[in-house]
């Protein structure tokens, strides 16, 4: 087998293992929870008989091991059970809510990762003069604020001083492209804001790194000009460390969304999860953090993969 | 006349450095040098590390490497002074007028493109050739090159070929745009010394074909008396001598000259083994964990006190990890090591501490074999504690006593490594393990990282050593000057076994087993004309064959 085949499938292996053991952790973490659903459920109307029926109603009376298998296995399945405040399939609700998030995570993402990485091979191209402190000065302040606190700022200059785009960012199926656009713009640009320092600063230092190597020097004396070096020369061979700040940081904005989500209102993952958490609806908590650990272990082994596809002497070996 | 290719007139070189713990400051490393090349005409630069030939030399591509700032003075390129040309006149006269071969080629060519996008390069870019035009000249030159398979080999990635492949594609890519001037820095020392004689061939007969000048910079007299056609002697940026090639090998005039021509003349009688042997070397064959091949087969050797074995061997043989199945680094898969009458346990962990002491090593990189926050007094003294606890006053009388015995004066107890020069770190390395009051110190390439007359230095100390203390060496070394000089007896190694073991004067006496007859006959000699002689043995032999 070719070797790179060998390795790609011990990370997806190795990734699976992972995840399952992410499912152990959620639900024991879950599972040793204070606070009791039925409680919450019933309310006022708890009383001893009401909380007994409905513990045994809804299986928490079993023990651990149990329902972790049967919660496991209707995951499998693609059953991700129902919610226990309303009942409804959590698979169902978890599927709008998730494919807004990942909408947003998308367009952030499309802004971001190329703006990182062109700032970054500018800061290169300019090191240690002004448009590379300039551009570091302006990320690491930007990455050292709160995300709720860049919200606010910018709700309050562009939504309510210049009135440009809205402050509240709720999207719903009716609404046209553009329009849904215009109602993300400002969550976009705070996490545009959150994720570019890493992304640019990783970015800087993997290329400063490889612009060490002798085969620059060799491109330098064959007299070209220092932004061809670095697109053809040095950025090749720092993909590897980019790739993974880049997956790192779009799982972030999968996973992290949480604060600006609920900043803005808007009808997401991380809504969705701190909502239920206040309701000890555990289902959805256990639903939520495995699609979260599901997106991270995901975008990692991608960064993983492109590291080993990106490396020669794996790809073309001797 | 016409005026010369390359007119070097009053050349200064400065560079800025950061001492620890001071402020930077600006230091001259070249001081006015005055040379010039003829069209076609090789010029040898030689001189130790720090004299700044390699400067120099990237000094008529106008670029200083790091810190270094070319000062004063002109070069001028085809009647231009390049020092007052602006970055574009510059970029146009890299890889298109001049250009440059690297010492180590692999570190030089980019492994994420595949070789022939790297040797066409600087020819498309500069518009010398268009990509097919310099994609058949690049295979032409690696025809003439002998490289194998020159039409599919710049389809392979650098990682794909062997070290000395690449050096010559790195030739390629500076043969390719058709320069004036080529500048090789240092080409072959980073090779094997059967792999070196054809790189050098190669490049000679290339720079003859294709009627180019050069600038050759190396350390090795012999290896430049090969191809140039004058000498210039550089020092701590100066110029010390310059003539023809001639002249300089047969009649030095500098001291300094005189010194690099008669460098390796130590004369070392062997002596004859006397008592039992101390460490015998029994059917070791090893491998190392996730390997399926035996980096070492059937290992015999015996040593006996206070004598040298040289082990010597190119790389890959297998000489370093012969010293780490003997220091109990690489558990052996078979065979057995005595010591001192006492079977040495294969597993380091429970050696007693006896064992450890009286075996000692000395590292090729005196720079990464010590602590550089330690000082020199810490280094030497901790084997002191380990050994033999002592502590205080004792330990200190015992640090400056080693001190003397590696010619370091006082004052060096209390500095610290990245004070000392090359020469100087590895003298303390020497200290270190003599402290343990060993039996047995294995030597691994002790001198290739030093230049010739500190290396020379270095060696007779360990001579001198070896009469007072009476211990035994272990020397790992791929040089064959350094054998001559100091071994007793002599292990020649080859792809992981011994091909040729006995006393040094009858190893180095023919006749010769094939791969000893071409290790020895590879070692360049300082005459003229040695190369073309054994190229032109070979040749015949072959033909004989």
């Amino acid at each position: 087998m070719h070797p790179i085949l060998k390795l790609v499938a011990q990370r997806v292996a190795l990734g699976c293992l992972l995840l399952f053991a992410a499912s152990v952790l959620i639900f024991a973490g879950t599972t040793i929870l204070p606070g009791d659903v039925a409680q919450q459920i019933l309310g006022q109307a708890a009383t001893p008989e009401n909380l007994a029926n409905l513990r045994a109603e809804l299986g928490l009376n079993d023990p651990p091991l149990t329902r972790y298998f049967s919660w496991l296995g209707g995951v499998m399945q693609g059953d991700l059970g129902t919610a226990l405040t309303n009942g409804r399939d959590i698979a169902e609700s978890l599927g709008d809510r998730l494919s807004n998030t990942l909408f947003l995570a998308f367009w952030a993402a499309l802004i971001s990762v190329p703006l990182a990485i062109f700032l970054g091979l500018l800061a290169v191209r300019y090191k240690d003069r002004w448009p590379d402190k300039l551009i570091s000065g302006v990320t690491l302040t930007t990455i050292s604020i709160p995300e709720f606190m860049i919200g606010y700022i910018l709700i309050y200059w562009i939504s309510i001083r210049f009135g440009w785009f809205s402050s509240v960012a709720i999207i719903n199926d009716s609404m046209s492209l553009g329009q849904k656009l215009n109602a993300i713009a400002i969550p976009v640009m705070v996490l545009t804001l959150v994720v570019l320092a890493h992304m640019m600063r990783m970015t800087r230092a993997a290329i400063l790194n490889v612009m060490q190597s002798a085969y620059i020097e060799t491109a330098e004396l064959k007299g070209m000009p220092m932004l061809k070096i670095i697109r053809k020369h040095a950025f090749p061979n720092a993909i590897a460390p980019i790739v993974n700040v880049v997956m790192i940081n779009l799982a972030y904005l999968v996973v992290g969304v949480v604060v600006v989500e609920v900043v803005f209102a808007y009808p997401g993952m991380g809504q969705y999860l701190v909502d239920h958490v206040a309701k000890r609806d555990i289902p959805v908590v256990q639903a939520c953090g495995l699609i979260f650990a599901a997106v991270y272990i995901g975008l990692n082994l991608v960064a993983d993969i492109v590291s080993i596809l990106a490396n020669p002497r794996l790809r073309h070996p001797k | 006349m016409t005026d010369p290719l390359l007119k070097v007139r009053g050349l200064k070189i400065g560079a800025t450095i950061y001492p620890p713990g001071e402020k930077s400051r600006d230091i001259e490393i070249v001081h006015g040098v005055d040379f010039d090349l003829e069209k076609g005409k090789v010029l040898g630069l030689i001189g130790e590390s720090g004299a700044g030939k390699s400067t120099i030399g990237l000094a008529s591509m106008a670029y200083g490497r790091g810190g270094v700032e070319l000062t004063g003075g002109s070069v001028e390129v085809n009647g231009r002074d390049i020092l007052k040309s602006g970055i574009r006149d510059i970029r146009r006269l890299r890889g298109a007028e001049v250009t440059y071969v690297s010492q180590s080629a692999a570190a030089s060519f980019n492994p994420a493109k595949k070789i022939m996008e790297q040797v066409i390069e600087a020819a498309v870019l500069q518009g010398k050739f268009a990509r097919r035009e310099a994609e058949d000249r690049a295979v032409e030159l690696f025809r003439k090159l002998g490289l194998p398979d020159p039409e599919n080999i710049g389809q392979r990635y650098p990682h794909q070929v062997s070290g000395g492949q690449l050096q010559r594609c790195m030739t390629a890519l500076a043969l390719c745009p058709q320069p004036d001037l080529v500048v090789f820095d240092e080409p072959t020392t980073a090779l094997d010394v059967t792999t070196q004689i054809d790189v050098l061939a190669a490049i000679k007969e290339a720079i003859r074909d294709t009627g180019v000048a050069a600038l050759y910079i190396t350390h090795d007299l012999a290896v430049v008396a090969q191809v140039s056609d004058h000498i210039m002697v550089l020092r701590m940026g100066e110029m010390v001598e310059y003539g023809t090639v001639d002249q300089i090998i047969n009649a030095p005039q500098a001291e300094y000259t005189q010194a690099l021509v008669s460098v390796r003349s130590i004369k070392h009688i062997e002596k004859q083994p006397t008592g039992t042997p101390m460490l015998k070397v029994e059917g070791i064959t090893a491998r190392y964990s996730g390997t399926d091949f035996d980096v070492l087969r059937n290992i015999n050797v015996e040593m006996y006190p206070g004598q040298t074995l040289a082990v010597v061997g190119e790389s890959g043989s297998g000489k370093s990890t012969l010293a780490r199945v003997i220091t109990g680094l690489l558990p052996p898969s078979a065979g057995s090591i005595t010591f001192d009458g006492r079977t040495l346990t294969s597993n380091l962990a429970q050696r007693p501490r006896d064992d450890l002491r009286e075996l000692q090593m000395i590292y090729q990189m005196a720079d990464t074999a010590m602590n550089p926050r330690q000082t020199v007094g810490t280094i030497i003294g901790r084997p002191l504690e380990f050994y033999f606890g002592l502590k205080g006053a004792e330990k200190q009388r015992r640090i400056q006593e080693l001190l003397d015995e590696i010619e370091l004066g006082e004052g060096f107890q209390d500095r610290y490594p990245a004070e000392l020069s090359g020469g100087q770190k590895q003298r303390v390395c020497i200290a270190r393990a003599l402290a343990a009051k060993p039996k047995l110190i294995i030597c691994d390439e002790v001198t290739s990282a030093l230049d010739p007359l500190v290396a020379d230095g270095i060696l007779k100390l360990l001579l001198n050593l070896q009469k007072i203390e009476d211990v035994a060496y272990l020397f790992i070394t791929h040089d064959l000057a350094t054998v001559k000089a100091i071994a007793d007896s002599i292990a020649v190694m080859y792809m992981g076994e011994v091909v040729r073991y006995g006393p040094k004067s009858q190893v180095l006496s023919p006749p010769f087993d094939d791969y000893t007859d071409l290790l020895l006959s590879s070692v360049p000699e300082m005459k003229l004309g040695w190369l073309e002689e054994v190229i032109e043995h070979r040749k015949m032999e072959s033909a004989g064959n």
